[in-house]
Protein backbone atom coordinates (compact mmCIF):
# COMPACT_ATOMS: atom_id res chain seq x y z
CA UNK A 1 0.00 0.00 0.00
CA UNK A 2 1.32 3.38 -0.94
CA UNK A 3 1.05 5.68 2.02
CA UNK A 4 2.76 8.74 0.61
CA UNK A 5 0.89 11.65 0.83
CA UNK A 6 0.41 12.27 -3.02
CA UNK A 7 -1.60 8.98 -3.06
CA UNK A 8 -3.76 10.30 -0.10
CA UNK A 9 -7.60 9.91 -1.15
CA UNK A 10 -6.85 8.50 -4.71
CA UNK A 11 -8.42 4.97 -5.81
CA UNK A 12 -5.73 2.30 -5.29
CA UNK A 13 -3.86 1.71 -8.37
CA UNK A 14 -4.23 -2.28 -7.38
CA UNK A 15 -8.46 -2.29 -7.18
CA UNK A 16 -8.77 0.26 -9.90
CA UNK A 17 -5.84 0.34 -12.17
CA UNK A 18 -3.11 3.20 -12.95
CA UNK A 19 -5.05 6.09 -13.63
CA UNK A 20 -4.98 6.65 -17.38
CA UNK A 21 -3.04 10.02 -17.98
CA UNK A 22 -3.74 10.77 -21.36
CA UNK A 23 -7.24 12.27 -20.03
CA UNK A 24 -5.15 15.04 -18.60
CA UNK A 25 -3.87 16.07 -22.19
CA UNK A 26 -0.66 16.82 -21.38
CA UNK A 27 0.87 16.43 -24.34
CA UNK A 28 0.82 19.04 -27.52
CA UNK A 29 0.98 23.02 -27.08
CA UNK A 30 -0.61 24.61 -24.46
CA UNK A 31 -4.25 25.71 -25.34
CA UNK A 32 -5.78 29.04 -24.00
CA UNK A 33 -9.39 30.48 -24.17
CA UNK A 34 -9.74 30.99 -27.81
CA UNK A 35 -13.43 31.80 -27.47
CA UNK A 36 -16.14 32.88 -24.30
CA UNK A 37 -18.23 29.49 -23.29
CA UNK A 38 -20.53 31.48 -20.51
CA UNK A 39 -21.23 34.94 -21.10
CA UNK A 40 -22.43 38.08 -19.52
CA UNK A 41 -24.56 40.44 -22.13
CA UNK A 42 -24.34 44.30 -21.95
CA UNK A 43 -23.05 46.63 -18.89
CA UNK A 44 -24.17 49.93 -19.27
CA UNK A 45 -23.41 52.99 -17.29
CA UNK A 46 -23.83 57.00 -17.10
CA UNK A 47 -22.20 59.64 -15.44
CA UNK A 48 -23.89 62.43 -13.33
CA UNK A 49 -22.82 65.21 -11.57
CA UNK A 50 -21.87 64.03 -8.63
CA UNK A 51 -20.77 60.41 -9.57
CA UNK A 52 -21.99 57.11 -11.82
CA UNK A 53 -24.70 55.09 -12.17
CA UNK A 54 -23.93 51.74 -14.10
CA UNK A 55 -25.48 48.59 -14.74
CA UNK A 56 -25.98 44.84 -15.78
CA UNK A 57 -28.69 42.00 -15.93
CA UNK A 58 -28.03 38.89 -13.70
CA UNK A 59 -27.81 36.51 -16.79
CA UNK A 60 -24.80 34.44 -17.57
CA UNK A 61 -25.68 32.25 -20.77
CA UNK A 62 -24.40 29.59 -22.29
CA UNK A 63 -24.72 30.43 -26.05
CA UNK A 64 -28.61 30.73 -26.26
CA UNK A 65 -29.11 28.84 -22.92
CA UNK A 66 -30.13 30.89 -20.52
CA UNK A 67 -27.86 28.96 -17.66
CA UNK A 68 -27.30 30.95 -14.50
CA UNK A 69 -29.72 33.25 -13.75
CA UNK A 70 -28.44 34.71 -10.40
CA UNK A 71 -24.86 36.00 -11.25
CA UNK A 72 -23.54 39.03 -10.11
CA UNK A 73 -21.76 40.82 -12.91
CA UNK A 74 -21.28 44.38 -11.42
CA UNK A 75 -18.06 44.19 -8.16
CA UNK A 76 -16.99 46.35 -5.89
CA UNK A 77 -13.37 47.73 -5.37
CA UNK A 78 -12.37 49.37 -2.03
CA UNK A 79 -16.06 50.92 -2.02
CA UNK A 80 -14.72 53.37 -3.93
CA UNK A 81 -14.94 51.66 -7.29
CA UNK A 82 -17.61 49.91 -9.39
CA UNK A 83 -16.45 47.20 -12.01
CA UNK A 84 -19.03 45.86 -14.47
CA UNK A 85 -18.35 43.03 -16.54
CA UNK A 86 -19.48 41.60 -20.33
CA UNK A 87 -18.32 38.88 -21.99
CA UNK A 88 -16.55 35.07 -20.52
CA UNK A 89 -17.98 34.88 -16.99
CA UNK A 90 -15.09 32.58 -15.92
CA UNK A 91 -12.69 35.08 -16.43
CA UNK A 92 -14.60 37.96 -14.16
CA UNK A 93 -14.30 35.44 -12.08
CA UNK A 94 -10.51 35.55 -12.47
CA UNK A 95 -10.50 39.18 -12.50
CA UNK A 96 -12.70 39.29 -9.36
CA UNK A 97 -10.65 37.21 -7.24
CA UNK A 98 -7.40 39.06 -8.30
CA UNK A 99 -9.11 41.83 -7.59
CA UNK A 100 -9.95 40.94 -4.06
CA UNK A 101 -6.46 40.02 -3.49
CA UNK A 102 -5.15 43.30 -4.77
CA UNK A 103 -7.95 45.08 -2.35
CA UNK A 104 -6.51 43.05 0.46
CA UNK A 105 -3.03 44.55 -0.31
CA UNK A 106 -4.04 47.59 -1.19
CA UNK A 107 -6.02 48.04 2.51
CA UNK A 108 -2.67 47.59 4.35
CA UNK A 109 -0.96 50.34 2.52
CA UNK A 110 -2.18 53.00 4.94
CA UNK A 111 -0.53 56.11 5.34
CA UNK A 112 1.12 56.32 9.21
CA UNK A 113 0.06 59.67 9.83
CA UNK A 114 -2.76 61.94 8.30
CA UNK A 115 -3.48 64.92 9.36
CA UNK A 116 -7.11 66.21 10.73
CA UNK A 117 -7.59 68.15 7.82
CA UNK A 118 -6.57 65.46 5.40
CA UNK A 119 -9.61 63.16 6.47
CA UNK A 120 -11.96 65.61 5.30
CA UNK A 121 -10.85 64.89 1.41
CA UNK A 122 -13.00 61.39 -0.39
CA UNK A 123 -11.49 58.38 0.23
CA UNK A 124 -11.42 57.61 -3.59
CA UNK A 125 -7.95 60.09 -3.29
CA UNK A 126 -6.37 58.83 0.09
CA UNK A 127 -2.81 58.35 -0.21
CA UNK A 128 -2.36 54.84 -0.71
CA UNK A 129 -5.61 53.90 -1.79
CA UNK A 130 -6.43 53.51 -5.76
CA UNK A 131 -8.73 55.81 -7.20
CA UNK A 132 -11.05 54.33 -10.12
CA UNK A 133 -8.72 55.74 -12.60
CA UNK A 134 -5.69 54.32 -10.85
CA UNK A 135 -7.46 50.88 -10.70
CA UNK A 136 -8.77 51.44 -14.69
CA UNK A 137 -4.69 51.79 -15.52
CA UNK A 138 -3.90 48.40 -13.80
CA UNK A 139 -6.75 46.64 -15.59
CA UNK A 140 -5.99 48.32 -18.63
CA UNK A 141 -2.20 47.08 -18.81
CA UNK A 142 -3.63 43.56 -17.62
CA UNK A 143 -5.58 43.20 -20.38
CA UNK A 144 -3.41 44.29 -22.92
CA UNK A 145 -0.20 42.20 -21.68
CA UNK A 146 -2.91 39.17 -22.06
CA UNK A 147 -3.31 39.97 -25.19
CA UNK A 148 0.28 40.34 -26.45
CA UNK A 149 0.51 36.48 -25.15
CA UNK A 150 -2.54 35.45 -27.10
CA UNK A 151 -4.08 34.46 -23.90
CA UNK A 152 -6.65 37.41 -23.71
CA UNK A 153 -9.29 37.57 -20.79
CA UNK A 154 -12.47 37.52 -22.73
CA UNK A 155 -14.06 40.62 -21.41
CA UNK A 156 -15.17 44.13 -22.40
CA UNK A 157 -14.75 46.00 -18.52
CA UNK A 158 -16.40 49.16 -17.16
CA UNK A 159 -14.95 51.29 -14.43
CA UNK A 160 -17.04 53.44 -12.58
CA UNK A 161 -15.97 55.67 -9.69
CA UNK A 162 -13.99 59.09 -9.12
CA UNK A 163 -10.59 60.09 -10.16
CA UNK A 164 -7.66 61.92 -8.54
CA UNK A 165 -9.19 65.18 -9.03
CA UNK A 166 -12.86 63.46 -7.28
CA UNK A 167 -14.63 64.47 -10.49
CA UNK A 168 -16.75 61.51 -12.08
CA UNK A 169 -14.84 58.43 -14.13
CA UNK A 170 -16.23 56.27 -16.53
CA UNK A 171 -13.68 54.10 -18.83
CA UNK A 172 -14.19 51.20 -20.99
CA UNK A 173 -11.59 48.51 -21.55
CA UNK A 174 -12.03 45.30 -23.57
CA UNK A 175 -10.24 41.81 -24.26
CA UNK A 176 -7.62 43.58 -26.70
CA UNK A 177 -6.30 46.11 -24.29
CA UNK A 178 -8.27 48.80 -26.08
CA UNK A 179 -9.61 51.91 -23.82
CA UNK A 180 -11.53 54.62 -24.01
CA UNK A 181 -13.93 57.19 -21.61
CA UNK A 182 -16.99 59.10 -22.42
CA UNK A 183 -20.12 60.35 -20.57
CA UNK A 184 -21.53 56.83 -20.98
CA UNK A 185 -20.42 53.92 -22.07
CA UNK A 186 -22.40 50.06 -22.82
CA UNK A 187 -20.66 47.39 -23.69
CA UNK A 188 -22.04 44.44 -26.30
CA UNK A 189 -26.12 44.94 -27.01
CA UNK A 190 -25.98 48.26 -25.05
CA UNK A 191 -23.67 49.98 -27.30
CA UNK A 192 -26.52 50.17 -30.44
CA UNK A 193 -29.57 49.89 -27.88
CA UNK A 194 -28.28 51.85 -24.80
CA UNK A 195 -26.06 54.33 -25.69
CA UNK A 196 -28.57 56.56 -28.13
CA UNK A 197 -30.92 56.78 -25.28
CA UNK A 198 -27.99 57.89 -22.86
CA UNK A 199 -26.51 60.09 -25.01
CA UNK A 200 -29.97 62.07 -25.23
CA UNK A 201 -29.33 62.62 -22.13
CA UNK A 202 -25.35 62.99 -21.82
CA UNK A 203 -23.67 63.85 -24.79
CA UNK A 204 -20.89 65.53 -23.65
CA UNK A 205 -19.61 65.72 -20.27
CA UNK A 206 -20.83 69.57 -19.58
CA UNK A 207 -24.50 67.69 -20.38
CA UNK A 208 -23.82 64.94 -18.01
CA UNK A 209 -22.69 67.56 -15.17
CA UNK A 210 -25.95 68.59 -15.01
CA UNK A 211 -27.78 65.46 -14.83
CA UNK A 212 -28.87 64.75 -11.17
CA UNK A 213 -28.56 61.20 -9.62
CA UNK A 214 -32.38 60.90 -10.04
CA UNK A 215 -32.07 61.38 -13.50
CA UNK A 216 -29.16 59.06 -14.23
CA UNK A 217 -31.02 56.39 -12.31
CA UNK A 218 -34.00 56.64 -14.55
CA UNK A 219 -32.36 56.80 -17.53
CA UNK A 220 -30.28 53.39 -16.85
CA UNK A 221 -33.62 51.81 -15.86
CA UNK A 222 -34.93 52.87 -19.01
CA UNK A 223 -32.06 51.19 -20.97
CA UNK A 224 -32.36 48.29 -18.84
CA UNK A 225 -35.89 47.80 -20.20
CA UNK A 226 -35.24 48.75 -23.56
CA UNK A 227 -32.15 45.92 -23.21
CA UNK A 228 -35.12 43.36 -22.17
CA UNK A 229 -37.59 44.32 -24.96
CA UNK A 230 -34.87 43.30 -28.02
CA UNK A 231 -31.62 41.77 -26.67
CA UNK A 232 -32.69 38.11 -26.64
CA UNK A 233 -29.51 37.01 -24.05
CA UNK A 234 -30.77 39.42 -21.62
CA UNK A 235 -33.11 38.91 -18.43
CA UNK A 236 -35.55 41.02 -16.46
CA UNK A 237 -33.48 40.86 -12.95
CA UNK A 238 -30.60 43.44 -12.69
CA UNK A 239 -28.01 44.95 -10.55
CA UNK A 240 -27.65 48.65 -10.58
CA UNK A 241 -24.79 50.72 -8.91
CA UNK A 242 -24.75 54.56 -7.89
CA UNK A 243 -20.73 55.26 -6.54
CA UNK A 244 -19.50 59.05 -5.77
CA UNK A 245 -18.12 60.25 -2.88
CA UNK A 246 -20.13 58.64 -0.04
CA UNK A 247 -19.08 55.26 -1.52
CA UNK A 248 -20.81 52.77 -3.55
CA UNK A 249 -24.76 51.98 -3.40
CA UNK A 250 -24.98 48.61 -4.87
CA UNK A 251 -28.44 46.94 -5.16
CA UNK A 252 -28.14 43.13 -7.02
CA UNK A 253 -31.63 41.73 -7.37
CA UNK A 254 -33.35 44.90 -8.62
CA UNK A 255 -36.97 43.75 -10.91
CA UNK A 256 -37.01 45.57 -14.25
CA UNK A 257 -40.24 47.87 -13.80
CA UNK A 258 -43.21 48.98 -15.79
CA UNK A 259 -42.65 47.21 -18.84
CA UNK A 260 -45.10 47.23 -21.59
CA UNK A 261 -44.94 46.07 -25.46
CA UNK A 262 -48.24 48.19 -26.37
CA UNK A 263 -45.59 50.40 -28.41
CA UNK A 264 -45.13 46.78 -31.26
CA UNK A 265 -48.72 47.56 -32.28
CA UNK A 266 -48.15 51.01 -33.80
CA UNK A 267 -44.53 49.54 -35.17
CA UNK A 268 -45.48 48.92 -39.62
CA UNK A 269 -42.39 47.93 -41.72
CA UNK A 270 -39.56 49.52 -41.47
CA UNK A 271 -39.28 52.70 -39.37
CA UNK A 272 -40.64 55.17 -41.52
CA UNK A 273 -43.26 53.21 -43.08
CA UNK A 274 -47.12 54.13 -42.28
CA UNK A 275 -49.43 52.05 -43.93
CA UNK B 1 1.17 21.88 -59.72
CA UNK B 2 2.82 23.57 -56.22
CA UNK B 3 4.59 20.38 -54.43
CA UNK B 4 5.41 22.70 -51.80
CA UNK B 5 3.18 25.73 -50.96
CA UNK B 6 3.80 28.63 -48.80
CA UNK B 7 0.94 27.51 -46.70
CA UNK B 8 2.48 25.09 -43.86
CA UNK B 9 -0.58 22.86 -43.26
CA UNK B 10 -0.88 22.09 -47.10
CA UNK B 11 3.18 21.22 -47.92
CA UNK B 12 3.50 17.71 -50.23
CA UNK B 13 1.14 17.11 -52.23
CA UNK B 14 -2.29 19.03 -52.61
CA UNK B 15 -5.51 18.81 -52.46
CA UNK B 16 -7.83 19.72 -55.48
CA UNK B 17 -10.01 22.67 -53.41
CA UNK B 18 -13.23 19.98 -54.23
CA UNK B 19 -10.81 17.26 -52.29
CA UNK B 20 -9.79 19.18 -49.09
CA UNK B 21 -10.12 18.20 -46.25
CA UNK B 22 -13.34 19.10 -44.09
CA UNK B 23 -12.76 20.63 -40.61
CA UNK B 24 -13.94 18.40 -37.96
CA UNK B 25 -17.08 20.91 -37.24
CA UNK B 26 -20.70 20.62 -37.65
CA UNK B 27 -21.92 21.87 -40.08
CA UNK B 28 -22.55 26.10 -40.18
CA UNK B 29 -20.25 26.03 -37.26
CA UNK B 30 -17.20 28.26 -37.62
CA UNK B 31 -13.78 27.85 -35.61
CA UNK B 32 -13.37 30.85 -33.74
CA UNK B 33 -9.79 32.50 -33.47
CA UNK B 34 -8.36 35.60 -31.17
CA UNK B 35 -7.78 38.14 -33.60
CA UNK B 36 -5.39 40.56 -31.46
CA UNK B 37 -5.65 43.65 -33.82
CA UNK B 38 -9.08 46.13 -34.33
CA UNK B 39 -8.87 49.45 -36.27
CA UNK B 40 -10.02 52.34 -34.08
CA UNK B 41 -10.50 54.52 -37.44
CA UNK B 42 -9.91 58.19 -37.39
CA UNK B 43 -7.35 60.34 -39.00
CA UNK B 44 -3.96 62.59 -38.27
CA UNK B 45 -2.41 64.99 -39.97
CA UNK B 46 1.12 67.08 -39.68
CA UNK B 47 2.42 70.05 -41.42
CA UNK B 48 6.50 71.56 -40.93
CA UNK B 49 6.30 75.16 -41.20
CA UNK B 50 9.39 77.44 -41.52
CA UNK B 51 9.98 77.68 -37.51
CA UNK B 52 6.85 75.61 -36.58
CA UNK B 53 4.99 72.58 -36.53
CA UNK B 54 1.59 71.72 -36.41
CA UNK B 55 0.13 68.24 -35.18
CA UNK B 56 -3.40 67.42 -35.54
CA UNK B 57 -6.02 64.26 -35.16
CA UNK B 58 -9.51 64.13 -34.92
CA UNK B 59 -10.82 62.61 -31.42
CA UNK B 60 -13.25 60.25 -32.37
CA UNK B 61 -12.72 55.99 -31.62
CA UNK B 62 -14.93 53.54 -33.63
CA UNK B 63 -14.96 49.96 -33.70
CA UNK B 64 -16.95 48.94 -36.93
CA UNK B 65 -20.16 51.25 -37.21
CA UNK B 66 -20.21 52.17 -33.35
CA UNK B 67 -18.54 55.47 -31.76
CA UNK B 68 -16.77 54.05 -28.73
CA UNK B 69 -15.70 57.80 -27.58
CA UNK B 70 -16.07 61.60 -29.47
CA UNK B 71 -13.28 62.48 -27.31
CA UNK B 72 -10.02 60.38 -27.57
CA UNK B 73 -7.03 62.20 -27.85
CA UNK B 74 -4.64 61.01 -30.87
CA UNK B 75 -2.02 63.55 -30.33
CA UNK B 76 0.89 63.43 -27.67
CA UNK B 77 3.81 65.70 -26.01
CA UNK B 78 6.16 63.44 -25.46
CA UNK B 79 9.29 64.00 -22.92
CA UNK B 80 8.38 66.40 -20.58
CA UNK B 81 9.16 66.04 -16.82
CA UNK B 82 6.16 66.39 -15.50
CA UNK B 83 2.50 64.54 -16.05
CA UNK B 84 1.04 67.32 -17.69
CA UNK B 85 4.43 67.40 -20.11
CA UNK B 86 4.05 71.15 -19.69
CA UNK B 87 8.01 71.52 -20.86
CA UNK B 88 7.76 68.82 -23.13
CA UNK B 89 9.42 69.83 -26.88
CA UNK B 90 7.77 66.34 -29.01
CA UNK B 91 4.50 65.53 -30.23
CA UNK B 92 3.76 62.25 -31.01
CA UNK B 93 0.17 61.21 -33.10
CA UNK B 94 -0.41 58.10 -33.29
CA UNK B 95 -3.35 56.38 -35.61
CA UNK B 96 -4.75 52.87 -35.96
CA UNK B 97 -4.84 50.03 -33.24
CA UNK B 98 -5.87 52.06 -29.99
CA UNK B 99 -4.18 50.34 -27.88
CA UNK B 100 -1.09 49.66 -29.18
CA UNK B 101 -1.21 53.58 -30.28
CA UNK B 102 -1.06 53.88 -26.54
CA UNK B 103 0.94 51.72 -25.94
CA UNK B 104 4.01 52.82 -28.13
CA UNK B 105 3.28 56.77 -27.03
CA UNK B 106 3.69 55.05 -23.21
CA UNK B 107 7.19 53.55 -24.37
CA UNK B 108 8.66 56.67 -26.33
CA UNK B 109 7.64 58.89 -23.57
CA UNK B 110 9.52 56.62 -20.86
CA UNK B 111 12.65 56.65 -22.96
CA UNK B 112 12.79 60.71 -23.74
CA UNK B 113 11.91 60.98 -19.76
CA UNK B 114 15.08 58.93 -19.29
CA UNK B 115 17.05 60.37 -21.61
CA UNK B 116 16.16 63.93 -20.38
CA UNK B 117 17.08 63.02 -16.99
CA UNK B 118 20.43 61.22 -17.99
CA UNK B 119 21.49 63.90 -20.14
CA UNK B 120 19.97 67.29 -18.73
CA UNK B 121 18.63 67.99 -21.93
CA UNK B 122 15.52 67.33 -23.93
CA UNK B 123 15.91 64.55 -26.43
CA UNK B 124 16.08 65.69 -30.09
CA UNK B 125 13.73 65.70 -32.90
CA UNK B 126 15.77 63.73 -35.41
CA UNK B 127 17.20 61.28 -32.08
CA UNK B 128 13.62 60.42 -30.89
CA UNK B 129 12.85 59.56 -34.56
CA UNK B 130 15.75 57.28 -34.69
CA UNK B 131 14.90 55.79 -31.12
CA UNK B 132 10.97 55.16 -32.55
CA UNK B 133 11.78 53.48 -35.57
CA UNK B 134 14.17 50.82 -33.34
CA UNK B 135 11.10 50.62 -31.03
CA UNK B 136 8.67 49.68 -34.07
CA UNK B 137 11.40 47.53 -35.85
CA UNK B 138 11.67 45.30 -32.72
CA UNK B 139 8.13 44.18 -32.97
CA UNK B 140 8.82 43.34 -36.54
CA UNK B 141 6.47 39.97 -36.13
CA UNK B 142 3.81 41.37 -33.68
CA UNK B 143 3.86 44.72 -35.13
CA UNK B 144 2.56 47.80 -33.24
CA UNK B 145 -0.54 48.39 -35.44
CA UNK B 146 -0.25 52.02 -35.40
CA UNK B 147 0.81 55.00 -38.15
CA UNK B 148 3.40 57.43 -35.98
CA UNK B 149 3.88 60.79 -37.11
CA UNK B 150 6.54 62.24 -34.84
CA UNK B 151 6.72 66.27 -35.13
CA UNK B 152 9.02 68.51 -33.46
CA UNK B 153 11.64 71.70 -34.14
CA UNK B 154 15.35 70.42 -35.33
CA UNK B 155 18.73 71.97 -34.35
CA UNK B 156 18.41 75.05 -36.76
CA UNK B 157 14.78 75.76 -35.38
CA UNK B 158 12.86 74.61 -38.43
CA UNK B 159 9.68 72.75 -38.52
CA UNK B 160 10.39 68.40 -38.61
CA UNK B 161 7.83 66.14 -39.44
CA UNK B 162 9.17 62.42 -39.59
CA UNK B 163 6.15 60.03 -40.72
CA UNK B 164 6.14 56.22 -39.86
CA UNK B 165 4.71 52.98 -41.15
CA UNK B 166 3.82 50.36 -38.41
CA UNK B 167 7.15 48.33 -38.43
CA UNK B 168 9.34 51.05 -38.37
CA UNK B 169 10.18 52.64 -42.17
CA UNK B 170 10.77 56.27 -41.71
CA UNK B 171 11.54 59.92 -43.52
CA UNK B 172 11.47 63.42 -42.93
CA UNK B 173 8.75 64.76 -44.84
CA UNK B 174 7.19 68.71 -45.47
CA UNK B 175 3.44 67.24 -44.70
CA UNK B 176 1.82 63.95 -43.65
CA UNK B 177 -1.66 62.33 -43.21
CA UNK B 178 -2.20 59.07 -41.06
CA UNK B 179 -5.12 56.90 -40.50
CA UNK B 180 -8.27 56.46 -42.04
CA UNK B 181 -8.64 59.32 -44.31
CA UNK B 182 -5.26 59.32 -45.20
CA UNK B 183 -6.02 59.12 -48.53
CA UNK B 184 -8.54 61.52 -48.35
CA UNK B 185 -6.33 64.21 -47.24
CA UNK B 186 -2.62 63.49 -48.93
CA UNK B 187 -3.63 64.60 -52.15
CA UNK B 188 -4.97 67.63 -50.93
CA UNK B 189 -1.60 68.50 -48.63
CA UNK B 190 0.40 67.82 -52.32
CA UNK B 191 -1.37 70.23 -54.04
CA UNK B 192 -2.09 72.58 -51.06
CA UNK B 193 1.24 72.34 -48.88
CA UNK B 194 3.73 71.59 -51.83
CA UNK B 195 1.59 73.00 -54.80
CA UNK B 196 1.83 69.83 -57.12
CA UNK B 197 0.05 70.17 -60.50
CA UNK B 198 0.13 73.97 -59.86
CA UNK B 199 1.55 75.85 -62.62
CA UNK B 200 1.99 79.02 -64.17
CA UNK B 201 -0.28 80.19 -65.85
CA UNK B 202 0.82 80.92 -69.46
CA UNK B 203 4.07 79.37 -68.97
CA UNK B 204 3.81 77.01 -72.04
CA UNK B 205 2.45 73.23 -72.93
CA UNK B 206 2.90 70.18 -71.59
CA UNK B 207 6.52 69.68 -70.13
CA UNK B 208 6.91 73.28 -70.78
CA UNK B 209 4.74 74.49 -68.05
CA UNK B 210 6.77 75.63 -65.44
CA UNK B 211 5.70 74.74 -61.82
CA UNK B 212 4.46 77.11 -59.38
CA UNK B 213 7.34 78.26 -57.16
CA UNK B 214 7.19 77.14 -53.94
CA UNK B 215 6.93 79.18 -50.63
CA UNK B 216 6.79 78.39 -46.57
CA UNK B 217 3.31 78.70 -45.26
CA UNK B 218 2.48 80.86 -42.32
CA UNK B 219 1.26 79.21 -39.31
CA UNK B 220 -2.44 81.09 -39.95
CA UNK B 221 -2.31 79.25 -43.20
CA UNK B 222 -1.30 76.13 -42.21
CA UNK B 223 -4.13 75.81 -38.99
CA UNK B 224 -7.02 76.83 -41.86
CA UNK B 225 -5.51 74.06 -43.98
CA UNK B 226 -5.64 71.56 -41.54
CA UNK B 227 -9.14 72.10 -40.22
CA UNK B 228 -10.34 72.64 -44.20
CA UNK B 229 -8.54 69.11 -44.41
CA UNK B 230 -10.46 67.45 -41.77
CA UNK B 231 -13.63 69.16 -42.56
CA UNK B 232 -13.47 67.54 -45.88
CA UNK B 233 -12.19 64.16 -44.57
CA UNK B 234 -15.66 64.31 -41.87
CA UNK B 235 -17.53 64.74 -44.74
CA UNK B 236 -16.35 61.60 -46.78
CA UNK B 237 -15.23 59.16 -44.32
CA UNK B 238 -17.53 57.66 -41.95
CA UNK B 239 -14.81 56.89 -39.14
CA UNK B 240 -13.48 60.48 -38.73
CA UNK B 241 -14.94 63.00 -36.76
CA UNK B 242 -17.05 64.42 -33.54
CA UNK B 243 -12.96 66.87 -32.73
CA UNK B 244 -10.06 68.54 -34.20
CA UNK B 245 -7.41 68.15 -31.35
CA UNK B 246 -4.12 70.35 -32.97
CA UNK B 247 -0.65 71.25 -31.24
CA UNK B 248 1.16 73.95 -33.03
CA UNK B 249 4.96 73.85 -32.01
CA UNK B 250 6.87 76.68 -31.90
CA UNK B 251 10.16 77.88 -30.12
CA UNK B 252 8.11 79.19 -26.97
CA UNK B 253 6.25 75.77 -26.18
CA UNK B 254 3.48 73.92 -27.21
CA UNK B 255 0.07 75.14 -27.72
CA UNK B 256 -3.06 73.02 -27.57
CA UNK B 257 -6.37 73.80 -29.78
CA UNK B 258 -9.41 71.64 -30.07
CA UNK B 259 -12.11 72.50 -32.48
CA UNK B 260 -15.96 70.82 -33.03
CA UNK B 261 -16.18 69.00 -36.08
CA UNK B 262 -19.31 67.33 -37.48
CA UNK B 263 -20.45 64.60 -35.02
CA UNK B 264 -22.34 63.07 -37.39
Amino acid sequence: MDHRPQAWGRPRDDVYGAYDASYLNNSGPRTVTQSPVVTGTSVIAIKYKDGVVMAADNLASYGSLARFTDVKRLRTFLDTTVIGFGGDVSDMQFLDRHLKELATDESYEVEPTLDDEDDEESSSSKPGHLNAANLFKYLQKLMYQRRNSFDPLWNQILVAGLDSDSKPFLASVDLRGTSFTSPSLATGFGAALAQPIMRKYAGTEEDAAKLTREQAVEVVKECMKVLFYRDARSLDRYSIAVVNKDGIELKEDEQLEKQSWAFAERIKGYGTQTV
Amino acid sequence: MAMFSQNPLLNGPNYSFSEAPKFNAPEGARQHRFDPYTDNGGSTLAIAGADFTIMAGDTRLTSGYSINSRFHPKVFKIGGTTSDQSDATLVLSVVGFAADGEALKERLDAICKMYRYRHGKPMSVKACAQRLSTILYQKRFFPYYAYAILGGLDEEGKGAVYSYDPVGSYEREQCRAGGAAASLIMPFLDNQVNFKNQFIPGSGEGHALQERERRPLTRQEVETLVKDAFDGAVERHIEVGDGLQMMIITKEGIEEVILPLKRD
